[in-house]
């Protein structure tokens, strides 16, 4: 089987990679820095952060590089004025929406959003901000789940239908007020199909899942979807 | 002789014919009762046959349990994951993202009030608060004598008639509190309005 090879620009450096592939997914692999969220090597892309725009030559809107297909003869800037006050704006825009208040968080220096923000130099929220008060689930015997936390990039609910294979989280409700929930909305003892290999814990970029009692630094293991992905009888 | 005394106090004494027949009735009315919803989830079956335990015909069925039962309480979202083989998750996240669908067992009575752009802006949102005060229930609720549910909507499609409220499954255009409220009480009284 031959793959055919498409050549394109990210920014200035020229790039041939295989076709199928997204701009993500070709930039992260030629050293490439897009900001990026609910992407997770391994996992479908659902495009819901918004952070991992880019810019393409010859067309006015932006895209999402992650669900982005390459193409032959592709231009993309991956960092201009523009793009650097959207992804400003959408890392505000995910703060506001919930209870993030980093000093009391367990994710604290081992988040992808604090870690983000830091980059992208986001110093305070301009919006006013909705301060939330789920109930935070810890009748599990080592999962927490603090909905309070959650970004809902859904890393959660796919490394649990995909890698896993169980599908015990989805999301319930929709827009903002939208939750994870475990089988139906059940406390997270009584879920059946939850077989607490705690995959949820270790892709979840903030700290709305996590292992009770561990550092967070020592549960968290984002390559493990594209680890058991890999090595799984074709 | 105590023993016997003993023996006769707590003999089981038959039941009289009057609390006979209340008993007969009060099985009689749970038969019936439990035959009725045989029968719902018999035709609940067949619907799902009928799509040959498709995973992608959920929608259908869940629109199928909602119209034979009136909403989709846990056990039925749990029968329906079982049916069509589909994770309990998935099949919750489905019935929780559709207004429509009723998770949990309304009132007697259901006032659904639009709160679409059109409807809004005609003052949907005073009349639901008017309701809600007037009733003592709060949206998306019923009240503590399970008579009165209280539910929001966005736009049902009759924005040339703002604001359009629905009680029991009647539209009324050009609402105002005072129609409504008197609507709902003449419900309440069980008179047909």
């Amino acid at each position: 089987m031959t793959t055919k090879t498409v050549s394109l620009k990210i920014d200035e450096h020229e790039i041939t990679a295989q076709e199928g592939k997204s701009i993500l997914e070709t930039a992260i692999e030629n050293g490439i820095d897009i900001p990026h969220l609910c992407f997770l090597a391994g996992l479908t892309k659902t495009g819901a952060c918004r952070l991992c725009i880019v810019e393409l030559k010859g067309q006015a809107k932006l895209f999402a590089s992650c669900s982005t297909p390459i193409s032959d003869g592709m231009e993309v800037i991956t960092n201009s004025e523009k793009l650097k006050a959207y992804r400003k704006n959408t890392i505000q825009l995910l703060l506001s929406e919930r209870t993030h208040v980093c000093s009391v968080c367990v994710a604290n220096k081992n988040c992808e959003l604090q870690a983000l923000a830091d980059k992208l130099g986001v110093e305070h929220v301009a919006f006013e901000r909705e301060w939330t008060s789920e109930n935070v689930d810890s009748s599990h015997p080592f999962l927490v789940i603090d909905r309070n936390r959650c970004i809902l990039c859904t890393r959660c609910v796919r490394v649990c239908d995909e890698i896993e294979g169980v599908h015990a989280l989805d999301l319930k409700l929709r827009g903002k007020d939208s939750q994870i929930i475990v089988d139906f909305d059940d406390s997270w003892d009584k879920a059946a199909s939850c077989t607490s290999c705690r995959k949820c814990a270790k892709v979840c970029p903030v700290g709305a899942i996590y292992v009770e009692g561990e550092p967070l630094s020592e549960t968290k293991d984002t390559g493990i979807a594209d680890f058991v992905l890999s090595r799984r009888k074709k | 002789m105590a023993l016997l005394y003993f023996i006769y106090k707590n003999r089981s004494v038959p039941y009289s014919v009057v609390q006979r027949k209340a008993l007969f009735k009060a099985e009689n009315r749970r038969d019936s009762e439990m035959l009725k919803e045989d029968n719902r989830k018999v035709m609940l079956e067949k619907t799902i046959k009928e799509h040959q335990y498709q995973a992608s015909s959920l929608l259908e069925i869940l629109h199928k349990t909602q119209e034979l039962y009136g909403y989709i309480n846990k056990d039925l979202l749990s029968f329906v994951a079982e049916s069509l083989k589909l994770p309990p998750s998935h099949v919750y996240g489905v019935a929780a993202f559709y207004n429509y669908f009723r998770l949990k067992q309304p009132g007697e009575h259901v006032v659904t009030t639009c709160l679409g752009t059109a409807c809004y802006v005609k003052g949907a949102e005073e009349i639901i608060s008017a309701v809600e005060k007037e009733f003592k229930v709060q949206r998306g609720n019923t009240t503590a004598d399970g008579r009165l549910s209280v539910f929001i909507t966005r736009c049902i499609g009759a924005c040339a008639m703002a604001p359009s409220i629905v009680v029991d499954d009647e539209v009324i255009g050009k609402a105002t509190k005072e129609i409504i409220i008197e609507r709902i009480k003449l419900l309440l009284e069980g008179k047909k309005p």
